[in-house]
């Protein structure tokens, strides 16, 4: 029987509670999570195909666009890999992304920065993993925003992911942002994670190899999700 | 050999819906939003309804949460490829995801009844459905589990339940039956009555 998935390192997470983000003050809970090993329930989890997903679906430019018309701001793809902590690419994830327009604005009602909406971007996208774990999609890069935490708090530019794996287990949600953004080391939600080279997993790169000439600017982002500790013996073995 | 960190998590913010269920939160993409419906057809064992709230530390109940559940079907097989025992009831999904209600914030999951699994040893767990919290202010989403009320003697001999040391919070776990095939679980993020999280 599998051993199970590795345990996840709540150093390297962010806890619940960081008083600095302030919602997470009432919503974090008190008590210690209760360890188990992971069985089937967990080890399992839902598969999506790709003949679920529309020609458009990872491309946040044109994917709630007018006809002929195109989402305003810096034009980028993002593209990288979803790996598991053994370094294997992980097929077949399904990756959910959802960000503001480049004036920082998001389409909600709940949102109530004087940026304008953009008519021709909604601000999600979704794509499915290759063979290899590949991703790909094409944006606009999201502009920075403020929001009510402190007096003067803004997010750095970013964008949301959600990820499956093949497990319920590996489910992870996070944010993406940019290298070189001075705004990055002022957010209280990215000094929720405590350790500066876990924040930096989370920087994506500018990638000028796999820019498309008078298009589209490229940044990198790779996602690890939980690895199965039955790999790590096997490869062990392996190497013996 | 290479071995990576796993991603940081960080919080899902206050327009997971954006991204989750855009058609939720009234932005018209994709063909509907997943996880809306767990069945494709007729299902096998008893369909029942599961409702309930994700309250703060508060007692105030979030409007902007999402919770998804994945479970077995009724026969106690998981709807994935790497489920070895059997084959899975193929017009259940296993898997449900919801926004909750825009006035209440009343999460509602149509589904059925999950069979029994075996825990790693082999023993038979109770039904139960593994449920995932994340909403704004929520660093890493929150695993739990929704055992059921009236499955007392399933529930009496779980490898789970039986190691939990606090037994006055194991009512936490359990949803409660309101009505012939109508389920209440209630989540508490913090403070009296809340809820056991798992690090699983
Ligand atoms: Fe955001």
């Amino acid at each position: 029987m599998s051993e199970g998935y590795i345990r996840r390192d709540r150093d390297w997470h962010p806890p619940a509670l960081h008083t600095a983000y302030k919602t997470s003050v009432m919503r974090s809970p008190r008590a210690a999570p209760l360890s188990f090993p992971t069985s089937l329930g967990e080890e399992t989890g839902p598969v999506f195909g790709h003949d679920m997903l529309g020609a458009l679906d990872n491309d946040l430019i044109t994917n709630f666009a007018q006809p002929g018309q195109m989402a305003l701001g810096p034009r980028i793809i993002v593209q990288g890999r979803v790996l598991d902590e053994n370094g294997r690419g992980v097929p077949g994830a399904l990756v959910e992304v959802w960000q503001a327009n480049a004036g920082g604005r998001y389409r909600h009602k709940n949102e109530s920065y004087l940026a304008p909406l953009d008519p021709n971007f909604g601000g999600c996208g979704r794509v499915i993993t290759d063979a290899e774990g590949r991703y790909e999609f094409r944006t606009i890069q999201p502009g920075p925003y403020p929001w009510p935490n402190g007096p003067n708090d803004w997010r750095p530019a970013h964008i949301h992911f959600s990820v499956f794996g093949q497990a319920f287990a590996q489910r992870l949600i996070t944010q993406m942002y940019f290298d070189g953004d001075p705004m990055i080391w002022q957010c209280p939600i990215v000094g929720s994670i405590s350790q500066t080279a876990a924040i930096e997993t989370l920087i994506a790169k500018l990638d000028m190899t796999q820019t498309i000439p008078m298009d589209a600017r490229a940044y990198h982002f790779d996602i690890v999700l939980r690895g199965n500790r039955q790999t790590l013996f096997e490869n062990r073995q392996e190497g013996s | 050999m290479k071995y990576l960190k796993e991603s940081p998590s960080q919080t899902a913010g206050p327009y997971v819906h954006i991204g989750c269920t855009p058609n939720f939160a009234g932005i018209r993409m994709y063909d509907g939003d997943l996880g809306a419906t767990m069945k494709r057809g007729p299902v096998q064992g008893e369909e029942i309804v599961v409702t309930g709230a994700v309250h703060d530390g508060m007692g105030a109940v979030l409007m902007d949460a999402m919770i998804e559940i994945w479970q077995a079907d009724a026969a106690g097989l998981y709807p994935s490829p790497r489920e070895v025992r059997g084959r899975a009831d193929p017009n259940f999904t296993g898997w449900g995801r919801s926004a909750g209600n825009p006035e209440t914030g009343l999460f509602t999951f149509d589904t059925v009844k999950p069979g029994q699994v075996p825990w790693r040893d082999g023993t038979l767990q109770a039904p139960h459905v593994t449920v995932w919290i994340v909403a704004r202010g929520i660093n890493l989403g929150l695993h739990t589990r929704m055992y059921f009320e009236d499955e007392t003697e399933a529930n009496a001999t779980d490898p789970i339940l039986k190691r939990i040391e606090h037994r006055n919070r194991i009512p936490t776990l359990m949803a409660r039956k309101t009505a012939n095939g109508v389920y209440r679980f209630d989540i508490v993020l913090q403070g009296v009555g809340e809820t056991i999280f798992f690090d699983i």
